[in-house]
Order: C-alpha cells, then structure tokens, then sequence
C-alpha cells in the first residue's frame, strides 16, 4: 500500500468535480447501563469488569431494552426533525468479528426509531458565514463492539502485530447512528460543511444531555463517504468510506484529502473501488482497508429475541416539550442580550463557556466580566491542570458575588484573582476566603491619605510634575501606594485621593 | 420398602412430606438406578453424585428445620443439557462446549432451585438440539429403553429415556419442533411444549429463538403439571416471556370431566403415510374420547401442508445466527492456534471441528436463506407461511377447545435406520412442528404399543396460546380412562433393563 | 428454482467461517440441494398480501428500567477462556480492521 497517494490541489479538483458527502456519525449515549443489559457503561475500567452472560455473548444469554436508550434515540430524533417511527424493530447484522461476542450487532435496519429530519448548520465562508440544511435520512439504535489491544510487532498496531488482548466493557455500550442523507450543493466548501455539521451534530447531542460527545474518547464517532462527480448534474460517483475520523479538524482535512486522492484517479481515467479506509490522525492521510474478494453480506433479520418498540404518541409528545432549547438558537438569542459581536460570541463557545457565562449573568454578574473570567483567569487555570472549565470547584454563584464586591470596591482584580485561587483551594465560600486570606481593600481615606502622603514626601518631583499637568506621573504615587498596601486598595480611588491632596481636576 | 424409583413425582412427594423417605434416601435410590443402566440406556452426559447428594442433603436439612417446602422438594429430575447451570458441564451435546461451565444459571434452574427439586444430571440430546433421534449427539446416542437398538426421539432423547428407565421420575426438555413431544411419544412418557413465552429461555442455549421453549417431561400428565407449575411464569430477563399469572396445571390434570370439550381432530395430520399401528392406536383413543363425553369433529388446517418447509428455512436461518458466537474466542474448543493462524483461520477451524454435520448443514441452509438475493423467496416466504398457519391455528380453536394428532408418524425407528437421509429424520416432526411454528401449546401422551412391533404410541393435544390448562384437562381425562382400561402405567409393560 | 452451485457452498462455508475441505464441500452441495430443493415451495402458497410472521407472539415495548445490576466478575468473566493475558481474552492476530 503506497503512504503518499497522488493528490490533486483542491480548487483544481473542485474545478472539474462536485463532491458529494455523507456523514454517519455514531454517538455513544452516557445512560447508567448498556442497550440490552445491566452493566455499567463508565469509560476507563478495569478490563472486562464491567460485563455479564449477555454483553459476554455467553450461550443462553439474552438482551433486554434499555428504556433510557430507546427515550434518548427518541429526543435525538426529534431534535434532528426527524418523524419518530409507530413501530420499529431491532434487526441482527451478522459479520464475524473478534471484538463482537455474539458475532452478531444487534442494530436497526430497515426500521429505524427516527428519520426523515434536518439540521441547520453554520457554515463559515470566504463570503461569511453561510446556513446550510443537512438533511438526516435516518438515527437508529444499536450497541457498540468491545475494544482490542494489539500485542507485539513493532507499531502496536492491527497490522503485523502478534495476537490481541480484547475487552468487553464497551461491549453493548448503547450508540445512535445517525445517518445523512447524500450532502449535495456544498461545493468547494464541501470540508467546511462536513466540519460544520459534525460541530453542530455535537452541540445539539450535548445540549440534550444525553451523551459525553467526547470525540477524543470515542463518544462521538464519525465515517465520512466521499464520491466525486464531474457537475452536479451527473449521477452520483462510487463513494468511498473513511472510518473513525475522531475530531472536528480531521473531519474537515479528512474529507479535503479524499477529494484531491480522487481527483487525481478521475482525472486519470481510473476508477473509484468502493471501499472502507482508514484515517490517520498523525500523517493526515487515509489508506485503503483490506480489499475484500466479495461483499459483504450481512443477512440481516429481524432480532427474534427482542419484540419491536412502538413508542405511544403520548410518550413522543412529552419528549418533545421536554426537548431544551435549540442550541444554535439559544446562541443567537445571547448573543443578542448581551450584545456581543461574532467573534466574542465565537470565543465563549469555543472555550466552552456557553453555560457558565450564562449562568454567572443570571446570577448578577456583568456580561462582559463574566465573560472575562471564564475566558480569561479560569480558562488558563483549567488549561493548566488539564480540567474542563465545569470541573473547576468554582461556580457562577461564587463570580457573581466577586464581581459584586468589585463594584462595591471591596475588591480589585488582583484581589479577585486570590480571592478565586482560595475558592478553588477549598478554603470556602468567597466572604470566608476574603476574611481568611485577609484580603478585604483598605477603604478608610485616612491610611491611604497617609501613604500618599508618604509617597509624595519620598518623590518631591511627582508632585510638581502632576501640577504642572503631566498627569500619567500620578503612577508612580498610585504603585508606591499600593506597594505600602500589599495591594488592598483601589488604584482608582488612590488616583482620585492624590489629584484631591494636590488640587488637580482630571 | 417401596421401589423409590417406580414412584411418580406426587408419590414421592407424600413420602418426602410424611417423612417416610428421605430427599437422600430418594436421590441414592436414582443415583443407584442410573449406576445400574445408564450404561446401557446413556440417558445421561453428566451425574455428580456427590454435589447431588448433597443438594438433598440441604433439602432435607430445610425441612428438618421446620421451613415451608414445594410439592416438589426432594424429588429428583434430570435436565437436558442445553439449559446453563453454574458450575456444572453444559455441552448441548457438542464438542464445541465440551468443557464449558457456565458462570450462571438458567432462568429454569434457578426455579427447580427455589422449589428445591434436586437435580440429578444433565441429560443427552442431539447436538444444540439439532436432531429427532439423540444420534447427532457428539457423545454417543442415546438408547431407547424398550428396545436398546433403537432411537430415543430427539432432541431430547435423553430427557424422555431418563424418565423410560426409571433413572429420574421428572426431566425438563425443550421443544423447538418436537423435541419433548416426540421423544415423549416413542418412550411411552408425557411431555409438554408450553406456551411460547410461558418459561423462561433465559439460559436455554437457543437454536431458533422465536421456536424454543422448554418444558415439563414426566412419567404421568399430573407430574408434567406440577414440574410446568414449578417453571413457569414471567421473567424479566426474556423479553419474550409472557407477562401474566400461570393457570392452575395440577387442577386441570385431576379435573378428568371432558364434557362439553370440543375436540378437534386435524385433517392434514390424521396419519396419511404415518405408521398403520399408530394410526390405530390413535383412532382407538379417538372413540375413547367420544365415549368420554367430549365432542370429536374434524377441522382443516391447510397451511399445515408448508409447515416443514417453513420450518426447515426459519430453524436454521435463527440457527446459523444464534450458532455464530461459538468461534472458540473467549469460551469452548478452540482449535488450529498454532501462533501462526489468523483469528479468521481459528475461528473457521475451530467451527468446522467442533460443530458436527447436522449443526454444519443447518448452518450453512440458514446462511443461504438470509444472504442477500434468497431471503425473499426463502426466509421471508417462510415467515408468511407462519401467518397462514396462525390463522388456520385461530380458525380451528374458534370451533375447537383443543385439537389432537399422532405425536409422530412412526414408532422408534432403529438406530442409525436415518442418519445419512435429512429428509427421512425431518419428516419425524411433521406433527409437532406447526405447533412451534405459531407459538402455542402441545402436549403428547402414551396411548398404547403398536400392534406390529410393541413399542409405545402417543397422541398430541394442542391448545391455544395461553391454553394450557386445556392440554392437562384433555390429557389428565384420556390418562386416567386409558389407565383403567390397562390396569397399569404403560411403562410396566416394557422390557426390563 | 435452481440448484446451489459448489462454488455457492463454498460461498456459504466463508461467510459461516466453517473451514471445510473440498472433499466434504462436495458431499454438503449435494445434501444442501436436496434439502433447498424440498423447502422451496414456502414460496408458492403466501401472496403479496400475507405479512411475514417473525415472532409469535404479538408483544410490543418490552423494557427495562435504566439501572445498574451486578455481572460477571473479572475472573467469572475469564473462567472459561481458551487464552489470556492481562484481564483479557488473548486471541489470535487479527488480519485486518472490518
Ligand atoms: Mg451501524
Ligand atoms: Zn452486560
């Protein structure tokens, strides 16, 4: 297999091909147990701990429906637009494969819970940003594979590896997959848009509360097929399918990458194989799976050991009026409260803020201050110790009140900076971190008045400088001031009790 | 002292409760028996006289200790081994699962458990209960007790042998086409196929999911009704078991009154080719139901005519699925992992060893009706026959409160007579398989030997779904008259061992 | 309808992942054309108009609540195993990703 495939330069392949997308991406839900028995779902435990006689495949064994399951593939349905089938059934996908007990996935086929939906995505553009409609053909349930550990060889790899270790946690892990239908019209921005609806995809699963949509942990997984055409007119090219592209900015690289290795082959005279390729995250390239002498044939039928799932018209009702607000609606809809410009708003989703901004406003806080500390100060402290900003121990609660005493004076940024440092050390509530580190402003005019006059006393030439009215030499006074304060007192009043001493107006 | 092993389940269970016997003393006097036979009947794949003894042991230490026992407790029973019990060998009768033990029990188990039935051993059958005869077991067939050189029925040869022998008074079987019926038939024993979802198949190794049930096996159609009462009922872990109370089997067994019952006798399985001292001895128990005050009319089931074919592609398209989790990776044979092999190498090897040629055929038969350009015209026309036979099920059980046919249409046939010829041993289920095939319920009972060779006849009771009480009604009334017509069990008349 | 061609059996053993030599392939061709031969009539008797029958029963919306139960443990999980190594069940090399 040849590592550097002949690639054509992008604008040049768009110039004589359409691309044609399609996007299955398959979402782990975060519920208490697995799809079809009572073992625990939580990522990163000793190996087959968490399994029993049905996740094992043990002889005998048998599945039964995690209701939860069944009510998450409902919320996402809906959430996608999508209609919610009368009645639908779990089908039997029959492939052989190490990391599968049963040698069967229990799946829907072709009766899935949900289908026919949309999602509107934001697609950014040389011309700006850009709506998009990304219509879902179908999201149905099925349970997720055990995981192998490839022994020996020299790369740790599948390929040349000794023999491999396999663990069945994951084993019957329920996962939505949902399926695009085929992504025409996205052009040139064809990379932008398959990024976009994945970001979107993740944004909406996640506002539904109802998986971890960890890419990096394989919660959130995504195929990307590709085929090529030469104008939107024709009929659709052979389309292949590149497999676990586990980020957003693989997605995007992914899908630019298949488009200009195809091009080349069209262009060529070649022919496109159907076929599974693999991505890889390091090199930025995909590499054809094992060529397979026949087709797979799955000899689907439907699963004689479940029943089918008619979800009662009262149940999809409540589920939809439970749904949460649209998040990509929810955005717009801050965005405009606080009035912010795109590129503020874009920075407090992307550092993952959303919520906690939203949550520290409501508490009482300024929007830009909260803003400034979630983004700021608390984003470089979770960046250090590897958290996300909702692991931190501090909440909304805690920086409303901060700011509070901020605006009452009692505290300035520095302060604020300690007084957030005790909070996420545990030593309390924010009034008992201030009493405990001691860190309340010196507010009293007379100590102050004393070291301004103090400072003036050890700098005679300040003094004649702000009367002559170069007021920037006020700073030194101010510094010397808050250096005999260790820092407990408002610069801004200092600046004012100075100009007062001297007889000066800003 | 009584010939503990001549007793029935409800014979024993007076002793036990009069604290005339022993739950140990009734477990050695089996124990002893199958010692004394087994070689020579090999009902049995597995005994463990020590764990078994002790299990009476416990019995009957909760019964010394004044606590409330079951109508069973004490009384042994031999299981067929296709149903998972911890700790103890459960083959199927493959050398797949040759040193398998399961790390938990059987929905079925853990009830004998709770009713502190005491189980004497697993019980041979046809491997993964693919067979009528018991011969496709990987460990040897099973021989008939009335006459060695012949065929105990199957797939639950074993099961109905055991209960033949007088190696066990109780045996659980599963019936996926005919598998307690027809063995129940050619052994001169009672066996019922419940309901489909009335036990549970928790820990029943499936062959054909939407077919397999397990049931009672016993020696009267009272026994079969207490050990049914004893299995039966809702359980959360199939999600095909039916959710709702069990009727009152041992009731309708003594009931013995057949007045106003409307029996109907099925056109398509009166016994056109079947075996002329079978038909004989059904249509003698025919005139006996007559004379018992129930009312016999005829009743047509067409559809009945495409069961087998039905049958023969939904068995083994559920089959060649359920049989795919046996590649030797994480428990039974493993075979040809030389560090050289691939794991598709292994799985390919390991399958083609450990499977025999009646499991490899349905598998493969199953494999080609579900691949992709035959499952229309193949699995899918199977499954519309299946409707057509539920609706000539509904049609007749609108006239009719039970229906009734031979069991199966010939007495034992010899060992090896059909192993080469599929054809030849499918044919023995063509009674039973409609049955299964529309989920409702059947139970066969002795009604005598055939003229020309001597060997025990048994008619089928059929009941609707959720019927079953009817099948014990029916049956119950049939045993009893035919009883006083003999003077004794039919067993008493085989040949002793 | 047609015979099972050998080369359909062998179709058939792979995709069962049953290794089976030539010899047998041949006499399993043969078996399987009579058997599919005498089933193929299912396709005769049921029309358009008949649904297909899956299960018996008419059961719908069997479901569990979402809650934890104890399983297998590691050792309970292993017990039976052909091979293994590190909590896990160690099997052969595998050639490729599916
Ligand atoms: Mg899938
Ligand atoms: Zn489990």
């Amino acid at each position: 297999m040849s590592k550097t495939a002949l690639l054509m330069d992008f604008d040049q392949a768009l110039e004589r091909f359409d691309p044609v997308l399609g996007l299955e991406v398959h979402v782990e839900l975060s519920t208490n147990t697995k799809m079809f028995c009572s073992c625990s779902t939580t990522f990163g435990g000793e190996p087959n701990t968490q399994v029993c006689p049905v996740c094992l495949g043990l002889p005998g064994a048998l599945p039964v429906v995690n209701e939860k399951g069944v009510e998450a593939a409902i919320r996402i349905g809906l959430a996608l637009n999508c209609e919610i089938a009368e009645w639908c059934r779990f089908s039997r996908k029959n492939y052989f494969y190490p990391d599968m007990p049963k040698n069967f996935q229990t799946s829907q086929y072709d009766e899935p819970i949900a289908f026919n939906g949309y999602l509107d995505v934001a697609v950014p553009t040389d011309e700006g940003v850009m709506p998009f409609r990304v219509l879902i053909e179908r999201a149905h349930m099925e349970e997720d594979t055990g995981k192998a550990l490839h022994q020996g060889g020299a790369t740790g790899r599948i390929h040349g590896a000794d023999y491999s270790l396999l663990d069945y946690n994951r084993a019957g892990i329920p996962l939505i997959e949902i399926v695009t239908k085929p992504i025409v019209g996205a052009g040139r921005y064809a990379p932008e848009v398959a990024k976009a609806y994945v970001a979107a995809l993740r944004e909406l699963v996640k506002s539904l509360d109802v998986s971890d949509v960890r890419m990096d942990q394989g919660s959130l997984r995504c195929d990307v097929n590709l085929s090529l055409r030469p104008t939107p007119q024709d009929r659709f090219g052979t389309r292949t399918e590149t497999k676990n592209v586990n980020s957003l900015r693989s997605v995007e690289r992914a899908v630019r990458y298949e488009v200009q290795r195809q091009a080349v082959i069209l262009t060529d005279g070649g022919k496109i194989i159907q076929e599974t390729r693999h991505w890889h995250e390091d090199t930025g390239l995909t590499t054809a799976g094992r060529v397979k002498e026949e087709a797979e044939d799955y000899r689907y039928f439907p699963e004689p050991d479940l029943v089918p799932i008619a979800p009662s018209r009262e149940w999809v009702e409540q589920l939809r009026a439970s749904l949460p607000e649209n998040p990509a609606l929810r955005r717009a809809r801050l965005q405009a409260e606080w009035g912010i410009t795109d590129h503020d708003m874009a920075s407090v989703v992307n550092a993952e803020a959303l919520d906690l901004v939203e949550a520290t406003i409501a508490a009482g806080a300024d929007q830009a201050a909260a803003r400034k500390w979630w983004l700021g100060e608390l984003s470089r402290i979770a960046n250090e110790r590897g958290l996300g900003l909702e692991e931190l121990a501090i909440t909304p609660a805690h920086l409303a009140r901060i700011e509070a005493l901020i605006a009452d004076g009692a505290l300035n940024d520095k302060l604020a900076r300690s007084v957030i440092e005790g909070v996420l050390a545990g030593e309390g509530e924010v009034d008992a971190v201030i009493a405990g580190r001691g860190l309340a402003l010196v507010s009293d005019d007379g100590p102050l008045l004393a070291a301004i006059d103090a400072a003036l006393q050890a700098q005679p030439d300040v003094a004649e400088k702000i009367a002559a009215g170069k007021l920037a030499a006020a700073g030194a006074v101010v510094g010397a001031v808050m250096k005999a304060t260790r820092g407990q007192a408002d610069a801004a009043k200092v600046r004012r009790l100075l100009f007062e001493r001297l007889g000066v107006s800003e | 002292m009584t010939d503990l092993i001549k007793q029935t389940a409800r014979q024993l269970s007076d002793l036990l409760r009069a604290g005339d016997v022993s739950a140990h003393e009734v477990a050695v006097a089996h124990l002893d028996r199958i010692a004394a036979v087994d070689e020579r009947v090999h009902a049995f794949l597995h005994v463990d006289r020590e764990y078994t003894l002790a299990r009476a042991d416990q019995v009957d230490a909760k019964r010394a200790s004044g606590a409330a026992m079951g109508v069973l407790a004490g009384v042994p029973l031999a299981l067929k081994d296709v149903l998972a019990m911890k700790g103890q060998p459960t083959t199927c009768g493959s050398r797949m699962l040759e040193h398998w033990r399961p790390p938990y029990n059987a929905t079925v188990v853990e009830r004998l458990h709770a009713a502190d039935v005491v189980i004497l051993g697993k019980t041979n059958m046809d491997e993964f209960a693919m067979g009528s005869s018991t011969e496709f077991s990987a460990y040897g067939p099973t021989h008939n007790p009335w006459d060695l050189d012949r065929i105990p029925g199957g797939s639950g040869g074993g099961s109905a042998a055991s209960l033949a022998a007088f190696e066990a008074p109780l045996a659980i079987g599963t019936d996926t086409g005919g598998s307690i019926r027809q063995p129940a038939a050619v052994t001169g024993t009672v066996g019922v196929k419940p309901t489909y979802g009335a036990v549970s198949r928790y820990g029943l190794v499936a062959l054909a999911s939407s077919l397999d049930q397990a049931g009672p096996c016993a020696r009267t159609v009272e026994d079969t009704a207490l050990l049914h009462m004893a299995i039966a009922g809702y359980d959360p872990k199939d999600s095909t078991s039916i959710n709702q109370p069990v009727a009152d089997m041992v009731a309708a067994a003594q009931r013995r009154d057949l007045r106003g019952m409307r029996i109907g006798l099925v056109k398509e399985l009166s016994g056109q080719g079947f075996q002329a001292g079978v038909r004989q001895r059904f249509e003698e128990a025919v005139a006996l139901y007559t004379s018992l005050g129930a009312d016999v009319v005829e009743v047509s089931c067409p559809s009945f005519d495409y069961a087998l074919a039905a049958y023969y592609l939904i068995l083994p398209s559920e089959a060649s699925s359920n049989l795919a989790k046996f590649d030797g990776m994480r428990y039974g044979l493993r075979s040809g992992d030389d560090g050289e092999h691939s794991v598709e190498q292994v799985m390919g090897l390991t399958r083609a060893a450990g499977f025999g040629p009646e499991v490899i055929r349905r598998i493969m038969i199953g494999t080609y009706a579900l691949s992709s350009g035959y499952y229309d015209a193949y699995y899918g026309s199977a499954q519309k026959v299946r409707t057509l036979i539920q609706r000539d099920f509904n049609a007749a059980f609108t006239t009719c409160d039970v229906l009734i046919s031979p069991t199966a249409p010939t007495t034992a046939f010899k060992i090896g007579e059909k192993l080469d010829d599929p054809l030849a041993m499918y044919l023995n289920d063509i009674a039973t398989i409609p049955v299964n095939l529309a989920g409702n319920c059947g139970m066969s009972l002795p009604i005598g030997l055939a003229p020309e060779d001597g060997l025990p006849v048994g008619l089928q009771i059929i009941a609707p779904i959720n019927g079953d009480d009817r099948l014990y009604q029916a049956g119950g009334a049939l045993e009893a008259a035919l009883h006083a017509q003999w003077g004794h069990h039919i067993l008493e008349e085989a040949p002793a061992l | 309808m047609s015979g099972i061609t050998r080369a359909e059996v062998a179709h058939l053993a792979k995709l069962a992942r049953l290794t089976i030599d030539d010899e047998h392939l041949d006499h399993y061709a043969e078996q399987l054309n009579v058997i599919i031969e005498s089933v193929a009539r299912v396709s005769e008797v049921a029309g358009d108009d008949v649904p297909a029958t899956s299960h018996p029963l008419p059961l719908i919306n069997v479901m569990r609540a979402d809650v934890q139960r104890p399983g297998l443990t590691n050792a309970e999980a292993l017990s039976n195993a052909p091979a293994q190594e590190q909590g896990r069940f160690r099997v052969p090399r595998i050639l490729d990703e599916e």
